[in-house]
């Protein structure tokens, strides 16, 4: 008896906490971001959203990329998911849209949204409706060392054309430079050239068709031509030894401890280089160039159109409106700013961009604001398995056990399996 | 009359045990294996990417697409590869090991634990070491290589060499838990028939291929039965190594069920594969029990 009336004292004692703590919000905020100067000034800037918002905790969590992909569908069925969710919109933001996960923003950024760059906020717009919060963006181009390729005698700045970049190879080789690093163990890295010709040769419509199956889908001429492409550059042997078994940080490290004379990036790669490099310091700014993804003749695509990444913040079903309040403020001209004069990020807020302190950011940033077709990775564009295969099979052909016809009919195959 | 009595009181007992016994232990099998069985077989039924429930039926269109997949027919060959690996060159090792390590010498016992410290190690550990050891520039294989003045193979980069390094750690890792098994079982066999033997003039030989492993015989098949089900279980150990590239060429079945069923968001196409594993463990492990450890 007397157990049962001390439990039943406990379960009130519970439920009176429970109650109290009820009175105050959190909000769950799960991340992947690796930088810890980065994260250092989140966190600054969720304590000063607590403080101006009083009664409202922001709670960090954190899973590492490869494993967050894996996770997130548990996650997003269990009672105690987060509330605040990383995206990198595209082909899974719409499963997740369609499978009711995702509180739909478009009452609380009425007018807010006005600030953020348009191309960003239509990025994670499905059927007419803001599911996400861009903070960031990206361009995918050549990352050079000066010094390796003046030692090849190639001046970046004269790559213009795809044929130019393979004369570029050649001559790094005969200098003994290698002329690419990539990590070919993480796959996307090398997805990047195959859909990069498909964006040179094709343009918007190219994509457009392809989605809808036209003109033979993924298949088509403008994808096969991709491949041959490719298949030129491969055929050279431009990457390091033992490519395939290099992770993306490890040769983003490699290209800052200057083994390679360049790196087909992402242009938040100019912050990572010098995170992953052995002396931590990487390459000086005044060494480090950028040439954009070069064109190939007749090609249907604008030379300002780029591919590169959109990222944002998705808020969960059943999540507290704090939430959104949160990614307002985290998402605002002053958080944007103070993460663009670290060099972090693209901002996606309009007039942040002037917050950029090297003129290598910056160039990117101009880069963003003149192209008129700026296509997200096609890995997560596609969705999670069509993107998947897209990199599987582009790597296969990077490791010559494929070729230009096998990758194309390999993605084809997978859009008609579905999902 | 008193003999029923007993018998009826014995009944009654035995029944309470199961009443009271098999309840909980019946529950969390159902719970924690029947219903997830169930379930990757209903799931493998639908085209679902895992958010919401599963609505689009395809029937046995995940199935065929399994074994439309290469990489499919890669891992299926790996895990046969490893098996013959394990059959061909760890027992033996690890039984030469154990007719020499069961003796008793100085420093038996140390070597005995020596060879026994890699399976003790996690499987993500090694795999870790191992991608380092194999590293091209900066691995102690890099080194060794340098120090005769030849360029080192990228062995974990090449489809031609993957699975042959996955498999040196496969070897490396499990020939000392095999060992110990056999070394337990010798130190448990009765010395008089070796004794015996050697009495009526038999040589080292003819008493180790003639008595000591006709009587490990049931070590060996269980030996066995562990190599098979831990090829067929392989996955921690190929992730941090290879995740099963170069172009699937390191590919097992649950690492290929890994990284085209789940990371890929494609729960119907991984339940598939794990049915198809499913249906191959059974298979094995009940063939295996009628033909090879009908006796035990």
């Amino acid at each position: 008896m007397s157990i049962l009336k001390r439990a039943a004292l406990a379960a009130a004692a519970l439920a009176m906490t429970a109650g109290l703590a009820a009175a105050q919000t959190t909000v769950k905020w799960l991340h992947i971001e690796v930088n810890p100067n980065q994260v250092k000034i989140w966190e600054e800037v969720a304590r000063d959203f607590e403080a101006k918002n009083p009664g409202v905790k922001v709670e960090m969590q954190f899973l590492e990329n490869e494993a967050y992909k894996a996770k997130l569908p548990t996650i997003l069925q269990s009672k105690d998911r987060p509330h605040i969710i990383y995206s990198w919109a595209g082909g899974v933001l719409k499963s997740q849209v369609e499978a009711g996960v995702l509180e739909d923003l478009t009452p609380a950024m009425q007018g807010y949204k006005d600030n953020l760059a348009p191309a960003a906020v239509a990025a994670f717009t499905v059927d007419g409706k803001i599911y996400g919060v861009p903070h960031a963006q990206s361009q995918v181009g050549f990352m050079v060392n000066k010094e390796l390729m003046a030692k090849g005698g190639v001046d970046p700045a004269s790559i213009k054309t795809w044929d130019d970049l393979l004369g570029a190879v050649k001559k790094l080789k005969a200098a003994g430079v290698t002329p690419i690093v990539a990590g070919g163990a993480d796959k996307w890295p090398l997805h990047f050239y195959w859909t990069n010709l498909a964006v040179r040769l094709g343009g918007k419509p190219a994509f457009q068709a392809a989605l809808k199956g036209e003109n033979g889908g993924f298949a088509g001429p403008v994808f096969l031509k991709s491949g041959e492409l490719f298949k030129q550059l491969v055929d050279l042997q431009p990457f390091q030894n033992g490519f395939l078994g290099f992770k993306n940080p490890q040769a983003v490290g490699a290209f800052g401890d200057g083994k390679a004379a360049m790196i087909l990036a992402i242009s938040s790669f100019y912050h990572t280089q010098k995170a992953l490099a052995a002396d931590k310091k990487g390459i000086a700014d005044d060494n480090i160039g950028w040439f954009d993804f070069p064109t190939v003749p007749g090609g249907q695509g604008d030379p300002t159109d780029t591919l590169g990444g959109i990222n944002g913040w998705l808020v969960t079903k059943g999540a507290p409106k704090e939430a959104a309040a949160f990614l307002k403020h985290f998402v605002s001209l002053d958080v944007q700013k103070r993460l663009a004069a670290g060099n972090f990020l693209i901002p996606t807020f309009k007039g942040a961009e002037e917050g950029l302190a090297s003129p290598f950011m910056r160039q990117i940033a101009a880069n963003l604001a003149k192209s008129k077709y700026h296509q997200n990775f096609y890995d997560q564009d596609l969705g999670p398995n069509v993107g998947r295969v897209v990199n599987d099979a582009t790597t296969e052909m990077a490791g010559g056990s494929m070729d230009a016809k096998q990758v194309a009919q390999a993605i084809q195959d997978a859009v008609r399996q579905g999902n | 009359m008193l003999a029923t009595v007993a018998r009826r009181s014995m009944q009654s007992g035995k029944l309470t045990a199961i009443a009271l016994f098999l309840p909980p232990a019946l529950l969390l099998f159902t719970i924690f294996v029947v219903l997830p069985i169930a379930e990757a077989a209903w799931y493998s039924g639908y085209n679902w990417n895992g958010f919401g429930s599963p609505k689009n039926w395809v029937g046995w269109d995940n199935y065929r697409f399994v074994f439309e997949t290469r990489a499919f027919g890669l891992a299926l060959r790996n895990n046969l590869l490893i098996i013959a690996v394990s059959l061909i060159i760890q027992l033996p090792l690890a039984l030469t090991l154990a007719l020499l390590l069961a003796e008793k010498f100085r420093g038996a016992v140390a070597l005995r634990m020596l060879f026994f410290m890699p399976y003790i190690l996690a499987e993500i550990a090694t795999g870790l070491i191992f991608s380092f050891v194999y590293d091209g520039d900066y691995g102690l294989l890099a080194a060794i290589y340098r120090q005769f003045g030849a360029e080192a193979p990228h062995l974990l980069a090449s489809t031609q060499t993957s699975m042959l390094a996955v498999l040196i750690v496969v070897v490396w890792k499990y020939f000392g838990f095999h060992m110990m098994l056999f070394i337990a079982a010798l130190q448990g066999m009765d010395r008089n028939l070796i004794e015996a033997a050697r009495i009526d003039g038999a040589t080292r030989w003819q008493t180790v291929r003639l008595i000591i492993i006709p009587l490990l015989y049931p070590t060996i098949r269980l030996s066995v039965f562990f190599a098979v089900v831990g090829s067929l279980q392989l996955f921690d150990l190929v992730m941090p190594l290879t995740r099963g590239g170069p172009a699937d060429s390191s590919q097992t079945l649950v690492s290929f069920l890994y990284s085209f069923g789940v990371m890929r968001m494609r729960v119907g196409f991984g339940s598939a594969v794990g049915v198809i594993l499913f249906v191959i463990c059974v298979t094995f492990a009940f063939t295996y029990k009628r033909w090879f450890m009908r006796d035990e």
